[in-house]
Parts: C-alpha cells; sequence; structure tokens
C-alpha cells in the first residue's frame, strides 16, 4: 500500500471493501487523486472498475473502509451527495434523456429559474446560452435546442461532459468516455481533459484504451479480480507493462 | 457569475453566435411534426363536413351540447397526459369519480356546506391518487397493477358508502351545487349584448379551458414539467442527475385524481345527483383522448393542447355517430379502434408525428 504523503488529496480511497452477497467486487483498495491530477483506472471485464466509480460517485456506500473528499470522511448514499461534494461523473451510458434538449439535458436537475413564487419559471434563454458557451469551449457542433434522440455518440457525449461543468467540480470521474467515439472526437475529449486539469480539476478516466490513457494520465492504477495490483506514474510503466497487469501475465508491479 | 466564466464569455462569443444561429426548428416546422396539430385539423374538417351533412350538429345547441360532453374527459385527460409523461398509466380515474361523487353527494345529504361537501370530495380524490402515487413512486410497483387495484376499491368504496342507493336529496345548498354544475356563459337574453350564434358554453367547458391554460403554462415553463419529462424519457437518468423522481411522480398520480375529481364535481353539479357508477369506463375514454392527442404511452411526450383536442375529437365523432344514426352500443367499439390506431400511428413514427406516417405510406405505395 504506498500512500502519497502529499498536503490533502482530493480523493482518499482508504481500505475499501465491497461485497454484494457472498460476491466480493472489492478488496481493500486504497488510493489517492491530488489536485489537478488525471489519474487512469484500468482492468478487465470484472475487476472491480465500475464499482469503484460507483462507489465513489455516491451509488452505495462501501461494506468497508472509506472514502475521503479534501480531507473529510464522506457517507454517500445518493449520487446527489457526491456531487455536493464536488465530485461529477460522466457514466458510461451518459444518462441523457432522449426526449429533452441538449441545453434541458445539461441542466437537468438544476435547472436556472428567474422570477418569484409562484411565478418561478425556467430561465430557458440563460441555460440555452450557457450550455452554447460549454459546447464551444469543448468545440463540439452540438446545439442547445436540438433533441439528444437525434445526436451522434460524440455530441451525446459532449453533452454529458458538459454537464460536469456547470459546477465547480474538484474530481469528474469519467466511465469509458471514449469507447463509442469517433477518432476526431476522442482526441475532443482528450483534449478536454487535459483543460479540465490545467484548471485543477482531478480525472479519473475508466478506460480499455490503452493509448488514451497513456495520453493524458499521469498515473495509472490497474485492478484484478477486485484488488489494485499497481499504481504507477505513466513515465515509469509501458502499456505493455499494464496489459501485463490486468491480463495477470505480471503478478506484481 | 464568477471571473472565469465572464472571460469564456467573452473568449466565446464568437463562436455562440455560430451555434445559436444555427436554429434548429421554427416554431412552424415543431408544429406540423405534432400529432396535435393534425388531429385539430382533422377535427376541423370533421366539423365542417358533419356541418355541410347534417344542418342540426352545426347547431347552437348541439356545439353546447358537444363542449359541455367532452370537458370532463379533457379535465381528466390533462392528468393523465401529466401521468402518461412520467411512462405511467392512470386506470382509476373513473372509479374516483364514483367514490368523490358519493363522498360529496353524501355530505349534501346530510346537509353540509356545499363548500364542505367539494372539499371533501376533492380529498378524498386525491386520498386516491395519494395511494396510487405511494405505491408507484415510493414502493417501486407498475403503475397498471396499483391504479388497476384501485379501479376496483375506489369503486366498491362508493358502492359500500352510497349503500347503493342514488344520493339527490342535497339540502339547502343544493340550488349553489346545481348552479355551479349548469352555469353557462356567456349566456342569451333577450335585451344581452350576445349574438344568438355564439353558444352557450358551459362551466365545464370554461373549467376546463382553465385549468388547459394552467397545465400548458406549467409545461412550457417549469422545471417540475421538464422533471416529469426526464422521467418519461429516462428515469434512471433523471435520478442520477438528481431529479426528485419519487416525489414528482408521486405528485403526477395526485394531479391525475385531482383532475378525476374535480370532473366529478362538475357532473354531480350538472344532474344534481351521486351515483355510484359515474364515471364507469371513462379511464379508456379518458385514455384514448390523451394519446389521439398525441401524448405517448410509453411516456417522455405529451401536451396539454393535445389531451383537450383528442377528447374533443372523440366526442365529435361520438356526436357525428350518433346523428348518422348509429346505433349508440357501437361508440365502444369505435374508442377501442380509435385508441388501437392512435399508438399504432404514434408507434411507427416513434412518437413523431402522422404526417410522417402518411408520407411513408403514400410514398411505398407510389414505388
Amino acid at each position: 500500500m504506498s500512500h502519497r504523503e502529499e498536503s490533502v488529496s482530493v480523493l482518499d480511497v482508504r481500505s475499501v471493501s465491497k461485497s454484494f452477497g457472498a460476491i466480493r467486487a472489492l478488496s481493500d483498495v486504497s488510493f489517492t487523486v491530488a489536485a489537478g491530477e488525471v489519474v487512469g483506472l484500468m482492468g478487465d471485464n470484472g475487476a472491480g472498475k465500475s464499482t469503484m466509480v460507483k462507489l465513489i460517485a455516491g451509488n452505495f456506500p462501501p461494506s468497508d473502509g472509506e472514502i475521503a473528499v479534501d480531507g473529510e470522511v464522506c457517507h454517500f448514499h445518493k449520487p446527489i451527495e457526491a456531487r455536493g461534494a464536488g465530485i461529477e461523473v460522466v457514466y458510461q451510458d451518459l444518462a441523457l434523456a432522449d426526449n429533452l434538449t441538449a441545453a434541458q439535458n445539461v441542466f437537468l436537475g438544476r435547472e436556472m429559474k428567474k422570477g418569484f413564487w409562484p411565478l418561478r419559471v425556467l430561465d430557458k434563454q440563460a441555460m440555452i446560452n450557457r450550455s452554447a458557451k460549454l459546447f464551444a469551449e469543448l468545440k463540439s457542433e452540438t446545439r442547445p435546442r436540438d433533441l439528444v434522440k437525434k445526436m451522434s455518440g460524440g455530441q451525446r457525449q459532449a453533452v454529458a461532459i458538459a454537464r460536469t461543468r456547470l459546477s465547480n467540480a474538484k474530481l469528474v470521474l469519467m466511465d469509458e468516455p471514449t469507447a463509442a467515439i469517433s477518432v476526431r472526437q476522442v482526441a475532443e475529449v482528450l483534449e478536454l481533459i487535459r483543460r479540465l486539469k490545467s484548471q485543477s480539476v482531478s480525472v479519473m478516466l475508466i478506460s480499455h484504451r490503452m493509448p488514451d490513457v497513456f495520453a493524458v494520465c499521469d498515473r495509472i492504477i490497474v485492478m484484478r479480480r477486485g484488488s489494485k495490483v499497481a499504481d504507477k506514474a505513466t513515465e515509469n510503466t509501458s502499456p505493455e507493462e499494464i496489459t501485463g497487469l490486468i491480463t495477470g501475465a505480471i503478478r506484481d508491479a | 457569475m464568477t471571473h472565469s466564466q465572464t472571460d469564456t464569455l467573452k473568449e466565446g462569443h464568437a463562436s455562440i453566435g455560430d451555434v445559436v444561429g444555427m436554429r434548429e426548428q421554427t416554431v412552424f416546422q415543431k408544429m406540423i411534426a405534432s400529432q396535435a396539430f393534425w388531429v385539430a385539423i382533422a377535427l376541423f374538417v370533421l366539423v365542417v363536413f358533419m356541418t355541410w351533412l347534417e344542418p342540426s350538429f352545426g347547431t347552437v345547441a348541439n356545439v353546447t351540447n358537444i363542449t359541455r360532453n367532452f370537458a370532463p374527459i379533457a379535465i381528466m385527460g390533462l392528468g393523465m397526459t401529466v401521468v402518461l409523461i412520467t411512462g405511467g398509466i392512470d386506470l382509476s380515474v373513473g372509479s374516483v369519480m364514483g367514490l368523490v361523487a358519493i363522498v360529496a353527494g353524501l355530505l349534501l345529504t346530510w346537509h353540509q356546506p356545499w363548500y364542505v361537501a367539494f372539499g371533501a370530495g376533492l380529498l378524498a380524490g386525491m386520498a386516491c391518487g395519494a395511494f396510487n402515487g405511494f405505491f408507484v413512486a415510493y414502493i417501486g410497483m407498475p403503475s397498471f397493477v396499483v391504479t388497476l387495484g384501485m379501479l376496483s376499491i375506489a369503486r366498491s368504496a362508493a358502492v359500500v358508502l352510497s349503500g347503493n342507493q342514488m344520493l339527490y336529496q342535497f339540502g339547502p345548498d343544493a340550488p349553489i351545487v346545481k348552479a355551479i354544475g349548469q352555469a353557462k356563459w356567456p349566456r342569451h337574453t333577450p335585451d344581452g349584448w350576445v349574438p344568438h350564434w355564439i353558444p352557450e358554453l358551459s362551466s365545464h367547458f370554461w373549467v376546463m379551458v382553465i385549468l388547459a391554460l394552467i397545465v400548458g403554462f406549467v409545461f412550457i415553463f417549469t422545471a417540475w414539467a421538464r422533471h416529469l419529462f426526464a422521467i418519461g424519457g429516462n428515469e434512471h437518468a433523471a435520478r442520477l442527475t438528481g431529479v426528485p423522481v419519487d416525489r414528482v411522480k408521486f405528485q403526477a398520480y395526485v394531479f391525475s385524481a385531482f383532475c378525476a375529481a374535480v370532473a366529478s364535481l362538475l357532473l354531480l353539479g350538472y344532474s344534481g345527483s351521486a351515483i355510484n357508477a359515474m364515471g364507469t369506463g371513462y379511464e379508456l375514454r379518458v385514455i384514448a383522448g390523451t394519446v389521439i392527442g398525441g401524448a405517448n404511452l410509453m411516456g417522455g411526450y405529451g401536451t396539454a393542447f393535445g389531451a383537450v383536442i383528442g377528447s374533443a375529437f372523440l366526442e365529435v365523432i361520438r356526436n357525428a355517430l350518433l346523428m348518422a344514426g348509429i346505433d349508440s352500443n357501437w361508440q365502444g367499439a369505435f374508442v377501442g379502434a380509435f385508441i388501437i390506431l392512435a399508438v399504432l400511428l404514434g408507434m411507427q413514427t416513434s412518437g413523431k408525428s402522422l404526417r410522417a406516417t402518411l408520407e411513408g405510406m403514400f410514398t411505398w405505395k407510389r414505388k
């Protein structure tokens, strides 16, 4: 267990385990994420990546161990609580409502309003303008008034990512953000990750795509069968070594 | 707005223009893509045709009748639309009407003031809605099952409470109750300003108009309605993004029951009596009306205008069939056929438009 002695980590996962009945999805996992750090989380299917993401995102509490954000131990029971603590998630399925427009999805659950009760109404123009600005920052061709139903994979991704930028998130979790989009959009998503980093936002990138992880991550954590098997700085490792760790060909890093 | 946001605003200014400048759908395009618009046109054509075919159809008296007949269905349709948008269904509205009528009727026969009776009726209705909403939203049961159960419970309660009697000896406030249910505006008086070609519209119709305007406003301008649509589109996503899914769904069922209670009280006032069979089978007419108006049974789409126009369409068809001398027992068959047809059209176009379907059919024929 290599705990880094930094001032205060944005995220500190301490000896976390999670069981679902008899199935042990995570056993005794510890790691930290510093401010402005981009950490890749890799592992084969069933290695426990998704469970880890869901724990951090507040979908359910750990069976054992604790998670601290900015040094404070948190007990999340709902995603909205994690969001309140500054953790934003881009879900693999993107969590978009197809029947709403891009702007409506970006602001879903935190709509901008104007006026006074009982005539407290949506400030649609403000939301459209702000979404347009976010999409422009992402250099995405997504249009705020378009229905998500009619969008390409990359545009949908942009909507989901734009959503995380509404608040001053400390940590953005991205679950396979580059899995189903075009090469050009992948480059855009990676560029966005770098931009988040430059604004001292931490990013956890969960991905199967080795080139993407090596392109943006400062550090790579490898999980296998529910345990952390490696936690290495990107410059001290290679795609070959990571592949070996993921498959179990290399036992210990 | 923070400093960094203001900065990006300046930087992004040109590109905002580019992005926002590309308008997606004009209002006109949106309009012709909506089923409610095409049903409104069909309704208009039907009315013109019937007026030409059957002189008694276009009379002021018949218009008064039609607008009064479909108003309670449309009022319940507004509530049903709210539930349908969340992806649920409320089969209990007809029975809730019966229970509300009996509760209010009983209090009136006990010589309570009309507002106590109406208040109790509304509360009884909303209690049914709260029951539905609790089991659907917080327990997670299918709305079909819960509201089907309530359909039986509320009707049974109405029969038991009424002692299976018709209630009509309404005590001192009977005239007020009747006045509410039978009120009309504008009135034809010998010295009045109202020309006789303007129909006297019932209180039912005006309540429907006001409620439709309110629901329409809520749909377009409030976060609550946006949450309704989000729940219907992707409930899981709505939950993840912090939408209070359970609460909004609960409220949808309470509102549906509230609408049923309002419709029930208007009909109670109109007939001056309360029967426990009031509203029997109305759930189907209400669902048919809303679906014809374009609401999606799968959730995620519906409009206040659609609920009204769909109900109006059904009533005009019903009225036209009566005038054409077709046995009134066939009405159920027509309602059923229309509900299937409306859903069929909605399915083929994945809830887009009647027009797209027709276009598809014509291009197919040309090949």
